[in-house]
């Protein structure tokens, strides 16, 4: 028809995290919008990737009920299985492949867990920690479930940017540590910031009756953090890189333990 | 009685010496463990080829005010509790793999 112009719909996605554009390739149409959607302010307009993902959707329902993740290198590749997916990865070739139903949590489990792979030789990590940059440095909130990595998040005030409510993104750049933005998102459900800086402090959270902050030294900083980066491979190798770079943090970022009640005020020390 | 007389550091582990204290974690199983400051001197004399108790008597009595035999007790449950953990190998001959990598000061 004239002056009418048919755009193919592009299969293809690439989403960068951290600096790492992982292209993403699925035949249905409607599953790639739903990822474009989803990962809103981290997907890519340049096309370029450094590792590339076919996923193969299964009809719904397929899912078995097994919750146990088990990642594994086996003959030159990492091998991840959770019930609700399957995946494979080829470090040499920079190719994997994904099944999976059309459920998006699924291809983030599988992105958090090729982004701590990918981390762990760049001297990085994944780190279960919200974290906002204010006044061009980022700090860190780091604990467990319900320690408060949200309500710190809900709590943080106009001037600062939310780099993530749920999984902090660390990078070694030039020597130093960079907080990063994700699109991994806990009970907030607000993909973070796409930005970074560097890393001020990473604060250990509890909830007391008032605010208070102590720093925490050498083990038992190591300890502290390590009980919260994300660990996927039981892989000796990998092991090895992870507690190596949570060692080398705690070695140039202050850890420290922050006690606070539940309101505003929690951040006038967070300056 | 000991079955063993000599002590070896896996290689499947991680360590780092922070200030005073060693940890150490089991790359097979992630335990992460913190050794104090004798645990720590222990931690990085056991070699495979040293004897234990000569350890404890050259390392530890000469630098602290302990009962030899109380000491080379401790040492033993010490580093029982860390082969359990596949993080030390315990054998009667001496052991002949090499020690675990290099620790980095932190």
């Amino acid at each position: 028809m004239p002056g009418v112009t048919s755009i193919a719909e592009s299969t293809s996605v690439v989403v960068k995290i951290g600096g790492l554009p992982i292209r993403l390739h699925c035949d249905d149409l409607q599953f790639v919008r739903q990822i474009r959607e989803r990962y809103t302010g981290y997907v890519s307009s340049s096309g370029e990737a450094g590792f590339d993902f076919d996923i193969e959707l299964a009809p719904p329902g397929t899912e078995s009920g097994e919750e146990d993740l088990s990642v594994s290198w086996d003959s030159g590749r990492w091998l991840m299985e959770r019930g609700d997916f399957r995946a494979e990865w080829n470090p040499a070739t920079s190719r994997g492949l994904i099944q999976q139903t059309s459920n998006p949590y699924s291809l983030d489990s599988v992105l958090r867990i090729v982004h701590t792979l990918l981390l762990a030789r760049k001297g990085g990590f994944l780190v279960h920690a919200s974290s906002a940059i204010r006044n061009g440095r980022a700090f860190l909130f780091s604990g467990v479930s319900g320690a408060g990595k949200t309500t710190m998040a809900r709590l943080a005030p106009p001037d600062a940017a939310l780099l993530t409510d749920e999984i902090s993104y660390v990078t070694k750049q030039n020597g130093r540590y960079m907080a990063v933005g994700t699109p991994f998102f806990g009970e907030l459900a607000r993909v973070g910031e796409n930005i970074e800086a560097p890393i001020e402090a990473v604060y250990l959270l509890a909830k007391g009756p008032r605010n208070k902050i102590e720093s925490i030294e050498g083990a038992g900083a190591v300890r502290g953090l390590m009980e919260n980066v994300l660990f996927f491979a039981r892989d000796p190798e990998f092991v090895k890189l992870v507690f190596d770079a949570a060692c080398d943090f705690v070695a140039h970022v202050p850890v420290k333990r922050l006690t606070f009640k539940p309101d505003t005020s929690v951040w006038e020390l967070i300056r | 009685m000991k079955s063993y007389r000599y002590v070896a550091r896996s290689k499947a582990i991680a360590a780092r010496v922070l200030g005073d204290e060693t940890m150490v974690m089991s790359a097979t199983n992630s335990t992460l463990f913190t050794l104090d400051e004798v645990a720590s001197l222990i931690w990085e004399a056991v070699d495979g080829v040293t004897p234990l108790d000569e350890i404890i008597a050259s390392k530890i009595c000469t630098q602290y005010d302990v009962d030899e035999e109380v000491a080379l007790m401790d040492a033993a449950a010490l580093v029982e509790t860390l082969a359990e953990h596949g993080i030390l190998l315990l054998s009667d001959q001496p052991i002949a793999v090499p020690c675990a990598p290099k620790m980095e000061a932190v």
